[in-house]
């Protein structure tokens, strides 16, 4: 029983950095209309940037913070003025396989700079500890969904309270009304992308002190994707949910199923494609997603 | 399509023709010639780089009938040239089968698979669909490790030569005519299949699938048909790369290759059977370059030596596809067009 409990709580809190990585997806998407596959990566890149942060110039955790989420909002701006602000309008597959090619920029970026290696910061991050009855809460889980509610909170406040929120949330709407109302549509996407790529950056830190970093890191962004197609791809709170359901699901079924398997399993690494497969096949919509009806 | 003044076409067949005008025969005549002697005069090295590349060709032409024609799009193309790879190579190393047995079977199990996969697509399409062929991809090679008794799982298996006709195939200019021979039978097959009823259908169903439907033609089975003839391609693609190395892995099937060959359709020009040839030249033209450049980039930078290579290829990867996406979305047979009509207008063109 506690080796459930145990497993079912470090999937709450990797679930809950999995919904962190697919909102920033939803953004992107609701706001600007692109799939965004290079999330994955935006992550890897933020585990590094936390690394030369925390370790490489010894700065206090929320300079860290800060320095890494000025260079998420400058690489975020980058990428949407560069590289997609000339495919607005095209196909999907030219926008995907845009962003995929962004991917492996980032990925031979972070080759070049970081030398591809692992790198660790254990213990740079603050620690709290919790026991509840005869089992102890990892603290880098704890820190992990302290931080991700926090996150979660802050874009809520931000898409309900403030103008350019709501600016975000008209655009997802209906573009033509919301440039007759005045409001600039082209720089909704560079802010999109630009939160995507912050909250990236910040679930990457909380990954990285968790379990390290490296450049295939950036698979992270195909669970992601599984988050995103079970929870309907233009659904936050969908998202979340999911991301709970796939953090859960995968620990508990790696847990116990895993030694069963010949070659160790890796059953981890999987799942989040299995659980595509299923969605696809019976729900293609995800639990929460809108139906779109087709006219010719 | 324009032609020289003074050429008439007097009948629907001399309308249909491919090759249309002497000059053009003779032209391909020239160039099969070249490329069948090629192994007299040519190092292994430009053999290796060769054949790699007329396997590619096999592959890239299967994905041109399913996204370039059909619209279906898959990320999941080396995947299913790894079911191909592997069942070729399990039926001639475990079960003793002879080469020219496996690889219709390869080409036939992986069609299969492809089926299997494109299920999904009657109900899904863009970014969902896209979502299923990566999933097949990582799925196939997740199961084949999984599966390490029949094999090898992380060690590979090893293949033996390919003989026929009593023929061991040792050589690498035999094998290449091998592969050569198989490339121009699948060209030539796609370059046809377009023309048919069932071409017809799939460009249908990739500009506008409701209508399509509309106009009669059965999403369903046109579909799972365009799956079914792409994977087969890629199967049989996958067939020969594993007895070109005599071995099977699946490290010669990463996510990172489907994504590539989707690239090579991307700056070839979809939608076309020499598209599909010019972007597999240009890209592994482009992958051996970089090869080359990365010992230099070492000696030149000696403070990142050791990543230089790596991180190189694969900025390049990206930038190419980038690059082709904003300047040149058409692709080069578009570009090659272009050319063309400049030269045959000349004086006249602007």
């Amino acid at each position: 029983m506690t080796f459930f409990l145990q497993l079912v709580i470090t999937g709450f809190g990797l679930g809950m950095v999995y919904a962190l990585i697919a909102i920033g997806f939803v953004i992107i998407l609701k706001c600007s209309k692109a799939f965004n596959i290079a999330q994955g990566q935006f992550v890897m890149i933020g585990g590094y940037l936390g690394f030369t942060f925390l370790v490489t110039f010894n700065l206090p955790v929320w300079a860290s913070i800060l320095a890494a989420i000025a260079v998420a909002v400058v690489m975020g701006g980058l990428i949407e003025r560069l590289t997609l602000r000339p495919l607005v309008g095209q196909s999907v597959l030219a926008i995907i396989m845009m962003t995929i090619a962004l991917g492996t920029i980032l990925e031979g970026v972070a080759t070049l700079v970081w030398g591809g290696e692992y790198k660790a910061y254990h213990g740079a991050l603050p620690t709290i500890t919790l026991k509840v009855g005869e089992f102890s809460i990892p603290p880098e889980t704890l820190i992990g969904i302290i931080v991700s509610i926090l996150v979660v909170v802050a874009l809520m406040a931000l898409f309900r309270y403030a103008k350019i929120g709501l600016a975000m949330r008209a655009t997802a709407e209906d573009e033509q009304v919301v440039q007759s109302a005045g409001i600039k549509v082209t720089s909704i996407y560079t802010i999109s992308w630009m939160i995507a790529c912050v909250v990236g950056v910040v679930s990457g830190i909380i990954l990285g002190g968790v379990s390290g970093v490296m450049v295939s890191m950036s698979e992270v962004g195909m669970k992601a994707l599984a988050v995103v197609l079970l929870g309907g791809i233009d659904s936050i709170g969908g998202a979340i949910l999911a991301g709970i359901i796939i953090g859960v699901l995968e620990n508990v079924a790696a847990g116990y199923l895993d030694p069963l398997l010949p070659s160790g399993g890796g059953l981890a690494n999987v799942f989040p494609f299995i659980i595509i497969i299923i969605v696809l096949i019976f729900k293609p919509h995800g639990l929460f997603g809108l139906k779109r009806i087709e006219r010719i | 399509m324009s032609l020289p003044s003074g050429i008439f076409q007097e009948s629907y067949g001399q309308d249909m023709a491919i090759l249309r005008t002497k000059q053009q025969w003779i032209w391909l005549l020239i160039f099969l010639a070249v490329l069948f002697t090629m192994p007299l005069y040519s190092s292994d090295k430009i053999m290796t780089l060769a054949t790699m590349m007329g396997i590619s060709v096999i592959s890239v032409l299967g994905l041109n009938i399913l996204t370039g024609y059909c619209g279906q799009i898959s990320l999941g193309h080396a995947g299913f040239m790894a079911v191909g790879g592997y069942v070729s190579a399990m039926l001639t190393a475990n079960l003793g089968w002879p080469f020219w047995a496996a690889l219709p079977c390869a080409g036939l199990a992986a069609g299969l698979v492809g089926i299997l996969f494109g299920l999904p697509s009657l109900k899904i399409k863009g970014f969902y669909l896209i979502m299923a062929t990566v999933a097949a991809q990582f799925i196939v090679i997740w199961l084949i490790l999984q599966f390490r008794g029949f094999t090898g799982g992380t060690d590979g298996l090893a293949v033996p030569r390919p003989e026929l006709f009593g023929y061991v195939i040792k050589t690498k200019g035999a094998y290449f005519l091998l592969v050569m021979i198989i490339a121009c039978l699948a060209t030539f097959f796609a370059k046809n299949l377009v023309r048919t009823r069932v071409g017809r259908a799939f460009i249908a169903i990739r500009d506008n699938d409701l209508a399509a439907e509309v106009m009669g033609v059965n999403l369903l089975s046109y579909k799972l048909l365009a799956f079914f003839i792409g994977c087969v391609y890629a199967g049989v693609a996958g067939s020969l790369l594993v007895h070109y190395f005599a071995f099977a892995d699946i490290n010669m099937f990463p996510f990172g290759d489907s994504v590539w060959y989707l690239a090579m359709l991307i700056v070839g020009g979809m939608g076309s059977t020499t598209g599909a040839i010019f972007g597999v030249i240009t890209l592994k033209l482009l992958d051996e370059a970089m090869i080359l450049a990365g010992p230099a980039l070492a000696a030149a930078f000696p403070a990142i030596a050791a990543q230089a290579a790596a991180s190189l290829s694969l900025i390049m990867r990206g930038l190419v596809i980038v690059i082709f996406l904003i300047f040149e979305p058409r692709g080069l047979v578009h570009r090659w067009e272009l050319i063309k009509a400049y030269f045959k207008r000349w004086p006249f063109s602007v």
